[in-house]
Formats: C-alpha cells, sequence, structure tokens
C-alpha cells in the first residue's frame, strides 16, 4: 500500500508541531520516523493513525484520501507506547479485541489469537491476565493484537523503549524479521539511531516539525543532507569553512580538497564540513600539504577495541577515532597535522 | 477531536447545573419585592440591602467570623494529622485519619445531632463558640484529605537531598515540606471556608436561633416571608466561590490539587 | 541509609520496628496529640453522647434525662418511620444512579480536555459544589414555581397551555438530588478518570472500535470499581439532604434526615431523634465499608 503524506501541517494552538511534511513511502517496507524528543515524529504517527487530524494537507493510502476518515474505519494496527493493553481482559481476550469488534464468533477469534501468539512466539499464555506478564511478554501481546486484523499498515510508537538493552537489541531483530516474513508496510518511530539503522529500509530524519532528510540508513550516514543530520545519526565532526572555486574548502585559510559538493552554494559562502571521526586520520609533527589542518593533540581515550583521539586545531575540536593497531604515537600536547581526506568530506549549507 | 454529539452533551450538563443560578440572578435583579422571573425591572437595590439592612447585616458578620475561624482550626487539626500520617503508617495513625474523614461523609444531620447533644450536655448550646468548634471539626475531612494529598505529592528523595546536605528535621521542614504543601494548605482552608459559610444543619441545630448565619436567615427568609435580598445572597455565594477557586486555579495547579496525578499541556 | 539516630526525616516503612528510646518516640508523637485531643472530644465524645441518648427517655418541658429503653428504637420500626426509611434509601439511591450514569461520561470527556478548558468546568463545578443546599432548595423551588419558573417560558413559546407548578412533587425532589449530587459526583471520579491511560481508549479505536463502543467496552470495565464506589459515595452523600425534600417534596416524602431535624428541634424529642441517627449512621458506615471493600479487591487484580 503506497502511503502519500502531502504537504501535512498540524499547529496545537500557537505551537507547530508538523511544518509541511511531504513523504511518500512505497509498499512493504519498514520505515523509521526518527528524530529528537518534540521533532513531531509522534504527531505525524498520529496524523497517520488517524488520532489527530492534521490543520492542512491530505493523507492517501493507494490514491484513496484517508485525510478526515476516523481512527476506527482506517484498518491500521497500531502498537502504542505505553502498550495499552486491555487489564480487564486476559491475553487471548486482547488479541482477539479486534474481532470481536467485527462480529467474529468465539471459535474464530480463539483459533486466531492462537495463530497470533504462535506467531510472536508467546506459548501457553492465552488464558492469563495481563498483570502475569513480563514486559517483554507484553510487547509481544501489543504487536500480536495490531496484527490480528491483517492491517494495511502497521504502526508503532516507540515500541522498545520501555525494555531494558539487551532485550530491546533482541526485539529490535526479531521486528524486522517478522516485517520481512509478513511484508507489511510498517513505520516505526524511534528517537535511538541504532534502533533506525538496525531495523529501517528508510529512515525518516525530523527535527523541529519538519523533514530533514529522507534516505537509506547507510546514505544518512554517508551523506548527511545537513549539519543536523550529520550530527544526529551517528557522530560526526562539523567544521566551519568557507567555500572556494568547485572543489575546495578553507579552513582557518588552510585548503581542504572535497570530491563532492551539493549544488547551489555560492563561492565565498560559508559552509559546514562534516567529516566522520572514523575518517580522520592523524599524524605526529607538522604537514603543509592540502587536506591537513594544524593541532594540538588535548585528550586521548583508550577503549580498548577502539582508539578516540581529540585535536584541537585552532577554535576547533576535532575527534578521530582509530583501532589500536593503527593508532599513531602521540600524546595530549603533541603537535600534530589532522587529515581529512578528501572522499570523506560532506560540504553542507552553513 | 470535534465531536458534536459530546459537546451538546456537555453544554446540556452545563445549562442544567448553571440554571438555577441564571434564575436566582434574575430574581435578584428584580425591582419589585415579588419572586419574578424573568425579572419585570430591574434593579440592584437589593444587593446594597444586604449591606444596609442590620439584620443581614449581622448575619454577614456571624458567617465570616465563623468561616474565616473554623477553616483555620479544621486545618491545624488536618495539618499534623495528616503529617504524622505520611511519616509513620502506623495503625492508630490511620485509625485517626479515618476517624478525621469520618464527619463529612456521614449525613450532615447525624453529625449535627450529636453536636447538638454535647452542647446541650456541655452547657455552650447556642453559643458562637459552639458553632464555630462544630463547623471546625466537621469540615476537618476537606483539608485533610487535600493536605494528605500535598504529602503523598512530594519527592522522598527531595528530603534525603537536604538532609544529605546537613539540614536536620526542623530545617527540613521548614525548607523543603512546607514549601511543598503550601498550596495543599491554602487550598485545604479555601475548601473549609467557602463550605462554612454555606452550611446550613450543624450551624441551625447548635445555635440556629441565637447565631444567625447567612444560609440561617435565607432559609427563615423562605419560611416567614420573601425578599429578594435572599436571592442577590446567593449570587454572591456563588461569586465567592468562583472568586476563591478561581484564584486557586490561578496560582496554583487545580487538576492536581483534585487528584489528577501530571497536567497535560497540550 | 544508614541509621541515623535521633532524626529521621524519611518515613519509615510499614511494619519496621526499630528499638528507639521511649522519649523520643513520645516526641515524635507530638503532631499526633493535639488532632487526636480535638477529634476525641469534639467528635467522639458527642458521639458517645449521642448515643447514650438513644437509649434516654424524653421529658416534656426539658431535653431528656438519663434510662435505658428501647422504646425509641421501636417506635422506629413502626409503620410511619419505616415508611420514611424505606423512602430515603429509595429516592437516595435512584437518584444516586442516575447521578451516577450522567456524570461519569460527563467526567470522562471533562479529563480528556486540554487543561484550560478542564480548569474552567472545575472551578464552575466546584463553585456549583459549595452552593448550600438551602440556595439549591431555594433556586429550584423558583425554576419549578409557578410564577417564576420554567414552566412560565414553555407557556411563552407556546408548548404549554398555562403555567403550572411542578412543586412539590416526587419528580421535583428528584431534579434536586441529582442536581445537590452532581458536581460531588464529578469530584469523586475526577482521580480515577484523570489517571486512565489516555492510550487505552486510543488503542481501541485502532483496533475498529467506534468510540461509543470503545467507551462501553474498555472505559467502563476498566474503571468499574471507581463506578461503583461513587454510586455509594453519591449514595450516603444524598441520604444526608434535609432540605430539599422539605422545600421540593410534600410530608410524604419527607427522608430521614428531615424527620431527624424535625424531632430533634421541633418536637423536642431528642432521644427518638438520636436513636434514628444511630440507626441511619449504622446504614451509611455499612455502605462505605462497602466502598472500601471495592477499592481493596480493584487493587488485588
Amino acid at each position: 500500500m503506497a502511503l502519500r503524506i502531502e504537504h501535512v501541517s498540524k499547529s496545537f494552538g500557537s505551537f507547530q508541531a508538523l511544518i509541511d511534511v511531504d513523504l511518500e513511502f512505497p509498499q512493504g517496507k519498514f520505515i523509521c520516523l526518527l528524530g529528537p524528543s518534540g521533532c513531531g515524529k509522534t504527531t505525524l504517527l498520529r496524523c497517520i493513525a488517524g488520532l489527530e487530524a492534521p490543520t492542512a494537507g491530505r493523507i492517501l493510502l493507494d490514491g484513496q484520501d484517508l485525510t478526515h476518515a476516523p481512527a476506527h474505519k482506517r484498518g491500521f494496527g497500531m502498537v502504542f507506547q505505553s502498550l495499552a493493553l486491555f487489564p480487564h481482559l486476559t491475553v487471548g481476550e486482547n488479541v482477539a479485541y479486534g474481532l470481536k469488534v467485527r462480529g467474529a464468533d468465539q471459535a474464530q477469534r480463539r483459533k486466531r489469537a492462537e495463530e497470533l501468539l504462535d506467531l510472536v512466539r508467546l506459548k501457553g499464555v492465552i488464558d492469563r491476565p495481563i498483570s502475569q506478564l513480563s514486559g517483554g511478554q507484553r510487547q509481544r501481546v501489543a504487536i500480536g493484537r495490531a496484527l490480528a486484523l491483517d492491517p494495511k499498515l502497521f504502526l508503532l510508537d516507540e515500541p522498545l523503549s520501555a525494555l531494558d538493552a539487551k532485550l530491546r537489541e533482541a526485539m529490535q531483530i526479531e521486528l524486522r524479521l517478522l516485517q520481512q516474513r509478513l511484508g507489511i508496510s510498517t513505520i516505526v518511530v524511534t528517537h535511538d539511531q541504532r534502533e533506525a539503522m538496525t531495523m529501517s529500509d528508510i529512515v525518516v530524519i525530523m527535527d523541529h516539525g519538519r523533514v530533514q532528510q529522507v534516505a537509506s540508513p547507510l546514505d544518512s550516514y554517508r551523506s548527511p543532507s545537513n549539519a543536523f543530520v550529520a550530527d544526529f545519526i551517528g557522530i560526526s565532526n562539523l567544521v566551519p569553512g568557507t567555500l572556494r572555486g568547485r572543489d575546495t574548502v578553507l579552513v582557518d585559510s588552510r585548503p581542504i580538497r572535497v570530491a563532492r559538493l551539493p549544488d547551489g552554494i555560492a563561492d565565498g559562502a560559508p559552509v559546514t564540513l562534516s567529516v566522520r571521526p572514523e575518517e580522520v586520520h592523524v599524524r605526529p609533527g607538522r604537514e603543509n600539504g592540502e587536506n591537513y589542518l594544524a593541532g594540538q593533540v588535548s585528550f586521548v581515550r583508550d577503549l580498548g577495541a577502539s582508539v578516540e583521539i581529540t585535536v584541537r586545531c585552532g577554535d576547533q575540536e576535532v575527534l578521530a577515532v582509530t583501532n589500536p593497531r593503527d593508532r599513531p604515537a602521540v600524546q595530549i600536547g603533541d603537535p600534530v597535522a589532522v587529515e581529512l581526506p578528501a572522499a570523506a568530506c560532506v560540504v553542507l549549507p552553513s | 477531536m470535534a465531536n458534536p454529539g459530546r459537546n451538546l452533551f456537555m453544554a446540556l450538563v452545563v445549562l442544567f447545573l448553571a440554571a438555577p443560578l441564571i434564575v436566582v440572578a434574575g430574581v435578584s435583579l428584580n425591582a419589585e419585592k415579588q419572586l419574578l422571573f424573568p425579572p419585570q425591572g430591574l434593579s440592584l437595590a437589593w444587593y446594597g440591602e444586604l449591606f444596609l439592612q442590620p439584620d443581614w447585616l449581622n448575619a454577614v458578620k456571624n458567617s465570616l467570623i465563623i468561616a474565616v475561624f473554623s477553616a483555620a482550626l479544621a486545618v491545624s487539626i488536618a495539618f499534623p494529622l495528616a503529617y504524622f500520617m505520611w511519616r509513620h503508617r502506623v495503625w492508630y495513625a490511620k485509625a485517626l485519619f479515618a476517624l478525621g474523614l469520618a464527619p463529612f461523609t456521614l449525613p450532615p444531620v447525624i453529625t449535627a445531632l450529636g453536636f447538638l447533644v454535647f452542647w446541650v450536655s456541655t452547657g455552650f448550646y447556642g453559643q458562637m463558640i459552639a458553632t464555630l468548634v462544630s463547623h471546625a471539626i466537621f469540615f476537618v475531612t476537606l483539608p485533610l484529605v487535600t493536605i494528605s494529598l500535598g504529602f503523598e505529592s512530594i519527592d522522598r528523595q527531595l528530603i534525603e537531598a537536604s538532609q544529605v546536605m546537613g539540614a536536620d528535621d526542623r530545617t527540613v521542614f521548614r525548607t523543603v515540606i512546607l514549601p511543598l504543601v503550601r498550596p495543599y494548605l491554602i487550598s485545604g482552608y479555601a475548601f473549609a471556608f467557602v463550605l462554612s459559610l454555606n452550611e446550613y444543619i450543624v450551624a441551625y441545630m447548635v445555635a440556629g436561633f441565637t447565631v444567625e448565619t447567612l444560609p440561617i436567615k435565607i432559609f427563615n427568609s423562605l419560611r416567614y416571608g420573601y425578599t429578594p435580598v435572599m436571592a442577590s445572597v446567593a449570587v454572591m455565594f456563588v461569586l465567592v466561590a468562583i472568586l476563591v477557586f478561581g484564584l486557586i486555579a490561578r496560582f496554583g495547579d487545580l487538576p492536581k490539587l483534585l487528584g489528577a496525578w501530571s497536567s497535560k499541556e497540550t | 541509609m544508614s541509621a541515623q539516630p535521633a532524626s529521621q526525616a524519611v518515613p519509615l516503612p510499614d511494619g519496621a520496628v526499630e528499638s528507639r528510646p521511649v522519649a523520643q518516640r513520645l516526641r515524635e508523637h507530638l503532631p499526633l496529640i493535639y488532632p487526636a485531643l480535638m477529634l476525641g472530644i469534639f467528635f467522639v465524645v458527642p458521639f458517645g453522647i449521642m448515643l447514650a441518648v438513644s437509649f434516654f427517655h424524653r421529658v416534656e418541658g426539658a431535653f431528656f434525662e438519663p434510662a435505658f429503653e428501647l422504646a425509641n428504637y421501636a417506635r422506629f420500626l413502626s409503620a410511619f418511620f419505616g415508611k420514611a426509611l424505606v423512602f430515603s434509601l429509595w429516592i437516595s439511591g435512584l437518584a444516586a444512579v442516575v447521578v451516577t450514569c450522567v456524570a461519569f461520561p460527563f467526567t470522562y470527556f471533562l479529563t480528556r480536555m486540554r487543561r484550560g478548558s478542564q480548569v474552567r468546568y472545575l472551578v464552575f463545578i466546584l463553585a456549583v459544589l459549595s452552593l448550600s443546599e438551602v440556595i439549591i432548595g431555594f433556586s429550584w423551588s423558583t425554576l419549578l414555581s409557578r410564577t417564576a419558573g420554567v414552566s412560565n417560558l414553555l407557556y411563552y413559546v407556546g408548548l404549554l397551555a398555562q403555567p403550572t407548578a411542578w412543586t412539590p412533587s416526587f419528580g421535583a425532589l428528584l431534579v434536586g438530588l441529582c442536581y445537590l449530587g452532581f458536581s460531588y459526583a464529578v469530584l469523586v471520579l475526577y482521580p480515577a478518570l484523570s489517571r486512565l491511560d489516555p492510550e487505552l481508549p486510543e488503542a481501541s479505536r485502532m483496533l475498529g472500535a467506534s468510540p461509543l463502543r470503545t467507551f462501553f467496552s474498555v472505559v467502563v470495565p476498566v474503571l468499574r470499581n471507581s463506578i461503583v464506589s461513587a454510586l455509594i459515595m453519591v449514595f450516603v452523600f444524598n441520604l444526608g439532604a434535609f432540605l430539599l425534600p422539605q422545600v421540593l417534596g410534600r410530608p410524604e416524602h419527607w427522608t430521614l434526615s428531615v424527620l431527624i431535624t424535625d424531632q430533634a428541634v421541633f418536637q423536642s424529642n431528642i432521644p427518638f431523634a438520636a436513636a434514628m441517627a444511630v440507626f441511619l449512621m449504622l446504614v451509611c458506615l455499612a455502605l462505605v465499608a462497602l466502598t472500601l471493600v471495592f477499592g481493596q479487591q480493584r487493587r488485588a487484580v
């Protein structure tokens, strides 16, 4: 089911939660809405679900305008952040709730509940009250309940935030495998970028109500479209500079040659260079060629599996990460040269 | 999500609740000394009468004195009790707490009769102090519940933090507990005050013939000769209540004071 | 936290046993003495006296003299007063049911509103709650009267042949009681309803249930215990109405509270009034105990 979100805005009084969000999702993909708290991702999900009405714009599913359809008529499955399992019903009754609403009889409901509990790998709890389940078990019941009616869209609002770290990582993989098995279009809201990278085909990065970038996880990492994305996805060095010509950025009047340049930035305009720490090389002493900055080591962090070296270059702090084998022989206070390889530099508008 | 059915329902209920108030307000503005609605000829004269006629003024004075002091007395009883119960959850504290809840949850006439018998036996029947003390005990429940809510809302870690910084019991009480509980103390006082102003049966049974409070005067007026001043008194009562609770809402977190956990700003 | 000898501002866990010097224990109990004294002297003692008085003998011209007779209770169980008891329970119960059925959805909608609107409604409800029975009785008797009431409005509009007095009557008393108990019910229901997880009804809607169905399939069952508790509390509250039956009802509609007042003040028969009061109190305590049972049940689940 192709989902189209057409220039959707949403305001609560004077607060603008969503500003001109325009997206199109192909069928069968796993999509993550990613961003910090308050960026509007949950509001967007709730608009898609029908729990909020957009102030402007339309939402269409396979060309059909859903914008003003009430939530209970949309046929989507949703897992809530608090899970929202009905405390007065057993596990089986929770899972089969949607079927009961549709008028299925007792035998049909029981059968389907068993099928779904099997799907989410929960055995033997069908008649238990919710209060007796662990956090991970409740999570699965919530997923099973949402999938009971073969929904066209599967929506999840920070579904794993209540789980402990180890369980969360296991569930991320399970969710992904489940989605692939069922082929169902899935939208997950999360603030955890690792989670987004693990599970999704497409990541929608949002901030302050606007979409910042739509890309595959790897593309968003390698080619962030602006400084916010560069900083939000993984860690990045953000070095201010000035564009000179079509292939060089001046940082503190040192030339840094770059391989790619986005369109629309004028010569002489201020830009930000984004370089991932693992691409930065630190060499002892001074180098005077292109793509080198001069600096002094301010901190060295030996983490066992990796080494992090922080170098102060003028007003900037640049972070370099290497593995122990390639570690340069430097300590705090040493003068060093920091290489920013052309291929690793991403130029972003300031 | 706008829902016309729901809005209509809410509007009807509000209309039902407001209807008598509207009527009373209209009656209070009637120029003639008659019970007429809609009012024929508008006049604010009856509001003036309230403060000019000596017997009404006397009733106002009585009501105010009793309300101010009985509410204070009620809070003075409720506060240490709630504090103790919060600190030491022992059975006798809980029993005393239940005793504190009893006056208000029972039908008022029972409490009123109990007080009547008591004051007759002790010889204070008919005196203002009897009304004052009776009101204080009768209205202990509301401050007790409110202040307990207030104590429960205190984050224990705040106390622990202040202790770690060297505060002793008295300082912790003065600098941490008291400021946090203060809004609940104030709203507890306000509830007791407003309710005392409006209370009839206890005041009537205990000293009704000698100490005439406003509600008693209204009821007597109802029985023995109508005057629209009654209606203007009723309107004043409503305005005072709205003022008091409006102030609490303005300066405090009313939903939280009434038991909601978190106030969501949407 | 390691043991702090003399001062502990942190509450002790239930049942914690610690040996502390007697003098210190006594000092800690200081806050409790004043409330205990006040409640003891001014609440327990009056009730004790009332209980005793209910067995006393009524004396003409004076209040009462000490005795022990069950005549008061026996008289209470006579036809007249028995009927008043039954009527009191019947109308209080009926009004409680009506009020709870309307107040529950009202309070539910109230708790779903934005904060600003909620506060305005709450101030209004609190103002209505603080109205004394006198004012409510006066207002409704005006509203239902022939000269100044609603029937005038309907007469002007043409729906009624002539203005009529709808009070005093059973209906008028019922309406008055409903009015009296409504704001109380809202405040009793408010804490539980505002703590209801808003995602529960949303989950139900996502699973295909209309808002109406969601209300009856999810909201009501989950809050069942609160509803029953509120109903009982309004019931007890209604039993306490002493003025409305006199203002809005005929003598056959007078409830126990009215009769107690009447006997105590106008018939000067305090022992009898005390007996009825004791009985009424027992009924109410039984009902309140029921509320607590329901409250416990919820926690057990």
